[in-house]
């Protein structure tokens, strides 16, 4: 497989919402495309024929009783927003334009 | 060498003295907040001391002694909580710019668990940010110091925790390890560290980093302390749905029943893994002596795919972490950049508020777990993950528990790895295969290094043998104390 390139870093810091300087995408390729390297073991292997292990320990289809029960105060959820309106989570606009 | 390493303070001992009434839990907590207010300039353990409640919740516990109440198995004990364990009303930072300030509107479990036991939370302490690093260098805050020599990190990710256990801070701290977070620093600051069986301690309100493998466990001096702490901190809790409801047994009384006919294998690859100091390969084998003379059978045992456990953890980890830290937008808490657009606040708030370890986690996560390279890379791990649960489970048909290094270096200098990332997740090689495969492991001070620096024993156990582990772990303890004396000394 291809190494690692700045445009590949660039793209996934997009996905992430990061924004890097042209000086931490060179850094951050360079240090990226190392741990890659070292996974390189693993890419090599055949598997194929190997479940995935997505969880160490087989719990399945955990529920509870479907009974109402106290929640937290909608004061303690909004308590630690950096802005709020109206009892809501208050956010810049999402398309661009101020309404 | 220069160090600030504590009194040996036991927990179960002062717990014993506060609930018999021989001493206050008040005169025990100024004893402890004397301590780091004189020395915690110097270590950095803590982001947060919080005297004054401490000071209050002690004089309640003494109080309910006078009364006739017995508050529980910790009475008494102060408690540091490593600074991703949320506490009500109390700032918790994940040592992190992007969650500076914010106040958790609940406790964690095992808060709530550890309170209910009697014990008396001090501070918070510092960590890698987000837990992810071996150093404690990683904080926004600044790095911690090993108190057996200070120019040395501490480990980490949960370094301020086990900083704080071997300054004397407290006599128990709590951690959490998804790769080694407990046991590494636990080694490199000579102290005990547990990460227990995946699921037998709840992560409710644990701030997430690696979901499938996080876990918190005890940090303490000795190995019937974290016992004692275990046990307090364990259990169900229909809050955390991978909680496990299969009880904890008593992991106290049955410390001292020795290791008599106990089955212990020496695992090959890990002794022979990259960057291993010959000084901590050699206290290993006398551990392991150790053990067969106090009547075990010992072997060495090969656990092949466990070759292949970084480089699976460094894929898996980091494509959980990436979703897990995605919640750090600026809209709900902690930190927020404005901009004219939500798009563009949530990108001057990520890029702000994370530091260059954690964005480059979530980078490879998002990578790893990208269309054309999530089955090259997520999806290969995930069957690395099988392969080494198979050979585990091969190996503890022949062994009662396995034998380790927990870390393949004592503590490096400050500054010595942080330049190359890969270089430092090496750190973590011996200790990772068991949070792959949800077993319990600690770490045992077993001797000394290069340049007398702790080394620390890990001993493995299947998924729920913590008794065995921890029988072990007793064995090994009493063995080290015959050693030439590590705590306190060489200052």
């Amino acid at each position: 497989m291809a190494e690692i390139s700045r445009e590949d870093v660039a793209h996934v810091a997009r996905l992430a919402r990061i924004q890097l300087t042209e000086e931490e995408l060179v850094t951050f390729t360079g240090q990226l495309a190392k741990v890659l390297d070292h996974a390189r073991d693993v890419e090599a292997l055949d598997v194929d024929d190997v479940p995935p292990t997505s969880h160490p320990y087989p719990l399945l289809n955990v529920l509870r009783p479907d009974e109402e029960r106290p929640g937290l105060t909608r004061e303690d959820a909004l308590a630690g927003a950096p802005a709020t309106e109206d009892g809501q989570f208050r956010v810049p606009p999402v398309l661009g334009e101020a309404p | 060498m220069s160090g600030l390493v504590g009194p040996a303070t036991s927990a179960r001992e002062v717990a014993a003295a506060v609930r018999e009434g021989e001493r206050l839990a008040s005169e025990v907590l100024d004893e402890y907040l004397g301590r780091i207010d004189g020395l915690d300039d110097q270590v950095h353990a803590f982001n947060l001391v919080t005297a004054d409640a401490a000071r209050e919740a002690a004089l309640a516990i003494d109080r309910r002694v006078v009364a006739g109440e017995d508050p529980g198995p910790l009475t008494g004990v102060p408690v540091a909580l490593k600074d991703n364990l949320c506490t009500r009303g109390v700032a918790t930072t994940c040592s992190s710019r992007v969650l500076e300030g914010w106040r958790p509107p609940y406790d964690a479990t095992v808060v709530e668990r550890l309170v209910a036991a009697g014990a008396i939370v001090v501070g918070k302490t510092n960590l890698d940010e987000f837990a992810m690093g071996s150093s404690t260098e990683n904080s926004a805050f600044g790095p911690t110091r090993n108190p057996h020599y200070l120019a040395r990190v501490p480990g980490g990710s949960s370094g301020g925790s086990a900083a704080a256990v071997a300054a004397g801070f407290a006599p128990v701290a709590l951690g959490s390890d998804t790769g080694g977070s407990i046991r590494q620093p636990a080694a490199l600051c000579g102290v005990v560290g547990v990460k227990p069986t995946y699921g037998r301690v709840s992560r409710y309100g644990l701030v997430a980093f690696a979901s499938s493998l996080d876990q918190i466990g005890p940090l303490t001096a000795t190995v019937a302390d974290a016992a004692v702490t275990l046990e307090v901190i364990a259990g169900h809790d229909p809050l955390d749905a991978t909680s496990i409801p299969e009880l904890m047994p008593s992991l106290v009384e049955r410390l001292d029943e020795g290791v008599q006919g106990l089955r212990v294998g020496v695992v090959t690859e890990l002794i022979e893994a990259e960057g291993m100091e010959p000084e901590v390969v050699a206290r290993v084998q006398d551990a392991a002596a150790a053990l067969e003379k106090a009547g075990a059978s010992v072997d060495e045992v090969s656990v092949p795919s466990t070759i292949y456990g970084l480089s699976a953890y460094y894929l898996i980890a980091p494509a959980e972490a990436s979703s897990n830290l995605a919640r750090y937008d600026g809209v709900r808490y902690g930190l927020r950049v404005e901009g004219a657009t939500t798009g563009e606040m949530y990108d001057r708030t990520r890029t702000a508020g994370l530091g260059a370890e954690v964005k480059r986690r979530i980078m490879l996560g998002a990578y790893a777990l990208s269309a054309g390279y999530y089955d090259a890379f997520y999806g290969k791990a995930q069957r690395v993950r099988t392969l080494i649960q198979r050979d585990f489970a091969a190996a503890y048909q022949r062994f009662d528990v396995l034998l380790s290094p927990t870390s393949p270096c004592t503590a490096f200098p400050l500054g010595a790895k942080s330049a190359d990332p890969l270089t430092m997740y090496l750190n973590d090689v011996c200790t990772i295969p068991a949070n792959l495969v949800g077993h319990p492991a600690m770490s045992v001070p077993f001797g000394t290094g290069a340049h007398g620096l702790p080394v620390g024993v890990q001993v493995m156990a299947p998924a729920l043998g913590e008794v065995t582990m921890f029988r072990a772990a007793a064995a090994l303890e009493a063995a080290a104390r015959d050693l030439a004396p590590t705590r306190g000394g060489d200052q």
